[in-house]
């Protein structure tokens, strides 16, 4: 490869210039031995390990079947990877819709320099969960069906369909102009800039509709799911919970981007971000009241109090004791006492707190009267491979674009522009 | 306060007239609030018409075929699963149909087996253990086709619940809805895997011929018929044994009613049957659900749409070039 850039430099300028160019966007104005040698750190050498060890289960997924990789059965066909990948993923990614709605519909302008990052983040996180899906699907090669060759309308798996499809084009439309910066076309920025309110106001709808609906297939399982997290509240706790997913994440993705790519951040991006952490940790503590609220008036409507002292009752207490109140009160001290750590922290807890919640409804809950549950319900250690080098490609691939793409820093010709 | 007339305004007039008067008085919103309202927002659009979407109640196809299978009269003698492997040339079973060792293991449908016949206990009478075949029941409004979002189940007039394996994309959302656990994914298939269940064999009930199963049975404890009869036929037995059977036909309402029936001698708990079911079909859980979804692509571009006009107006250090810009969209 090398060499052919090499000759095709010689054989005319502008090659050279293309060449420059070409060298300048994808490594990062290193030469080629540079740019390998500076892969060869521990991370990578672990990535690489990881993806070579689990490329085998992948290429048996798509030759010897879901079978082969997975314990699905009638009575359990979902498993961890649906889980992790859609159920427990997509709250995380509303980051995007929530940090963009803050800057642009509420005119919050201090969160401008997270704006792109949460957008990213977003986008990012769409694509790999339709990715999961492609794993999943018993026919990948039909994940149009639904929007093209037949309609299901009476179905909330048809609206998350629709509205997963629309809103990654949507992340993917706000998040151009950062690629338009990348690439240097001036015009198509310009536009693509115009668009946003609109495109934004988009995404909160589109948003809305399908973190509730993914609460909302389980509507239909009131005979399958434990009645203490089967609620005909279920779309309402969904979307409510995204809200705080979102705003975590966005704190953790913050720090990431100022303690691991902070010479890819400018100063106003590592100026700002302690204090835009305070406050998306205000907004995450405020959206964790009201999540425990819904949760307990859910508990209260349907009057499931006398189930809390059976084994179920205590998991659920584990949950909505340990896993929503305990990190809602510690975002609470963490904002009282300006401790960007213990918001931080709290963040991450808060995640698992969204974990537990979909894994509970997705396994651990679900059928929890069958015979042997908790034993049917563990994953094959093959699953768990899927799962360890989908978000080690997820981390690479986020890797790649923050150190190219003008994500948490402004291009200096571009300022004021969006 | 701002939260109640945000909430007024969406109800009683979403845009238009109120616009100015609601920019006006939305400029105050605090940064804080943002989260708020836009929770509020979401919150009035999802819990709101929850009550709306009640239909009309659908009673089924008035001359569907139905099954009725009595727990009482099954000897256990597996040629109902061996009858289904046949008509639908299914692969031969791994323990032949004689070997009494399958019921030591709990069993279930799948993409090999579109029945199993179970054995369970009977406290009553330790020496008789009771049978339960166990396949689809053909729900009069069945939660499978509620659930794809490819529309490949169809409830047909005759009964049967049937399913096109060209739409499917394989999801399993429907193996999920169902209550009874019962359509089988072929996960051991690469290329074309498909869902494979009971279709109470429709081919065979439109030639006029029996299901498989139903001609198969020694012991007359499977009959085909309308289920209008069934049901009377079943209420018959219970009345005149009301010794024998406990006095509840599983199937005349829990989802809202299904095709296939069954009246039994110890209670369906016991042998497996879920007994927590509502009565109202499954989809009727979804509909409120469903029809939010227009109230929150209506509402919220004017509700979004007025914050940004008056978070705009309030803020005014913003330059006035990017506003131009925001409006263009
Ligand atoms: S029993 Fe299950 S698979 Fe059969 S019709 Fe009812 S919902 Fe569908
Ligand atoms: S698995 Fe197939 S039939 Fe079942 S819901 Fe998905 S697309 Fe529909």
């Amino acid at each position: 490869m090398d060499n052919g850039i090499q000759y095709t430099a010689q054989s005319s300028a502008s090659s050279a210039e293309f060449r420059n160019w070409f060298m300048d966007k994808l490594f990062m104005g290193m030469s080629v031995s540079e740019y390998a040698r500076s892969l060869a750190t521990p991370f990578n050498l672990a990535a690489v390990a990881i993806l070579v060890a689990s490329a085998p289960v992948f290429i048996m997924r798509y030759t010897r079947g879901l079978a082969s990789v997975m314990d699905a059965t009638s009575e359990y066909p979902w498993g961890l990877l649906l889980s992790w990948g859609i159920f427990a993923g997509e709250p995380l990614f509303a980051a995007g819709f929530v940090v963009a709605a803050a800057y642009y519909l509420f005119g919050m302008k201090s969160y401008r320099p997270l704006v792109r990052l949460a957008v990213l983040g977003g986008m990012l996180g769409y694509a790999f969960a339709a990715s999961y899906l492609l794993i999943d699907l018993g026919r990948p090669w039909r994940i149009y069906y639904p929007m093209l060759v037949n309609l299901g309308p009476s179905s909330v798996l048809f609206i998350v369909a629709w509205h997963v499809a629309l809103y990654c084009t949507v992340q993917l439309l706000e998040f151009s102009p950062a690629i338009l910066e990348w690439l240097g076309s001036r015009r198509l920025h310009r536009w693509a800039v115009s668009t946003t309110v609109a495109l934004i106001i988009g995404g909160v709808i589109l948003s809305t509709v399908h973190q509730s609906a993914l609460g909302a297939m389980y509507l239909l399982t009131p005979g399958k799911l434990h009645p203490l997290w089967y609620s005909s509240h279920l779309p309402l706790l969904f979307f409510s919970s995204a809200v705080y997913a979102a705003m975590s994440f966005a704190i953790l993705l913050a720090f990431v981007a100022v303690r691991y790519f902070r010479d890819k951040c400018d100063a106003k991006f590592i100026s700002s971000t302690p204090s835009l952490t305070l406050s998306l940790g205000k907004g995450a503590a405020l959206s964790m009241y009201v999540y425990f609220a819904l949760k307990v008036l859910a508990l209260a409507q349907d009057d499931r109090w006398g189930l809390l002292t059976t084994p179920y009752g205590y998991w659920y207490l584990v949950e909505l004791l340990g896993f929503v109140a305990m990190p809602m009160v510690l975002f609470t001290a963490g904002v009282k006492s300006q401790s960007l750590k213990l918001i931080r922290f709290s963040a991450l807890f808060a995640l698992f707190g969204i974990l537990l919640n979909r894994v509970n409804v997705n396994l651990i809950a679900f059928n929890w009267h069958l015979p042997g549950h908790l034993h049917r319900i563990i994953p094959p250690g093959t699953e768990i491979m899927m799962i360890m080098a989908m978000v080690t490609l997820h981390i690479l691939v986020f890797r790649w674009i923050l150190n190219r793409f003008p994500v948490t820093r402004e291009l200096p010709e571009y300022e004021g522009t969006h | 306060m701002i939260k109640i007339k945000i909430k007024k305004n969406r109800s009683e007039d979403p845009g238009g007239g109120a616009a100015q008067d609601a920019a006006g008085r939305s400029a105050r919103l605090s940064r804080r609030s943002f989260l708020s309202i836009s929770m509020l927002a979401g919150c009035t659009a999802l819990g709101l018409p929850a009550r709306a979407g009640a239909a009309p109640e659908f009673e089924g196809w008035p001359k569907s075929y139905g099954m009725l299978t009595d727990f009482t009269a099954c000897v256990g003698c597996r040629s109902c699963e061996r009858a289904c492997n046949e008509v639908n040339r299914m692969p031969a079973p791994e323990k032949p149909f004689d070997d009494a060792s399958v019921f030591n293991e709990r069993r279930w449908p799948n993409a090999k087996a579109l029945t199993v016949v179970n054995r369970y206990e009977n406290p009553g009478d330790p020496s008789r253990p009771v049978y339960r075949k166990i396949q689809c029941n053909h729900c009069l409004e069945p939660a499978c086709a509620t659930a794809c979002p490819i529309h490949a189940y169809t409830k047909t007039p005759e009964g049967p619940v049937i399913y096109n394996e060209k739409l499917c994309f394989g999801c399993r959302y429907c193996v999920i809805g169902c209550p009874f656990n019962i359509p089988g994914y072929d996960y051991e298939s690469a290329l074309q895997p498909k869902i494979m269940k009971c279709i109470l064999c429709y081919g065979r009930i439109k030639k006029g011929q029996l299901p498989g199963c139903a001609e198969a049975c020694p012991a007359g404890a499977l009959t085909f018929g309308k289920r209008a009869d069934l049901l009377k036929l079943a209420r018959k037995r219970i009345a005149e044994h009301p010794d024998k059977y406990v006095s509840h036909i599983y199937g005349e309402h829990e989802v809202g009613g299904t095709s296939w029936l069954y009246i039994s001698g110890v209670p369906f708990e016991q042998l497996g049957f879920p007994t927590n079911l509502p009565k109202k079909p499954l989809i009727e859980l979804t509909k409120g659900y469903l029809s939010t979804v227009p109230v929150i692509f209506t509402t919220f571009p004017a509700i979004f749409g007025l914050i940004y006009a008056a978070t705009r107006k309030g803020d005014p250090t913003e330059p006035e070039r990017q506003h131009k810009e925001g409006n263009n969209g």
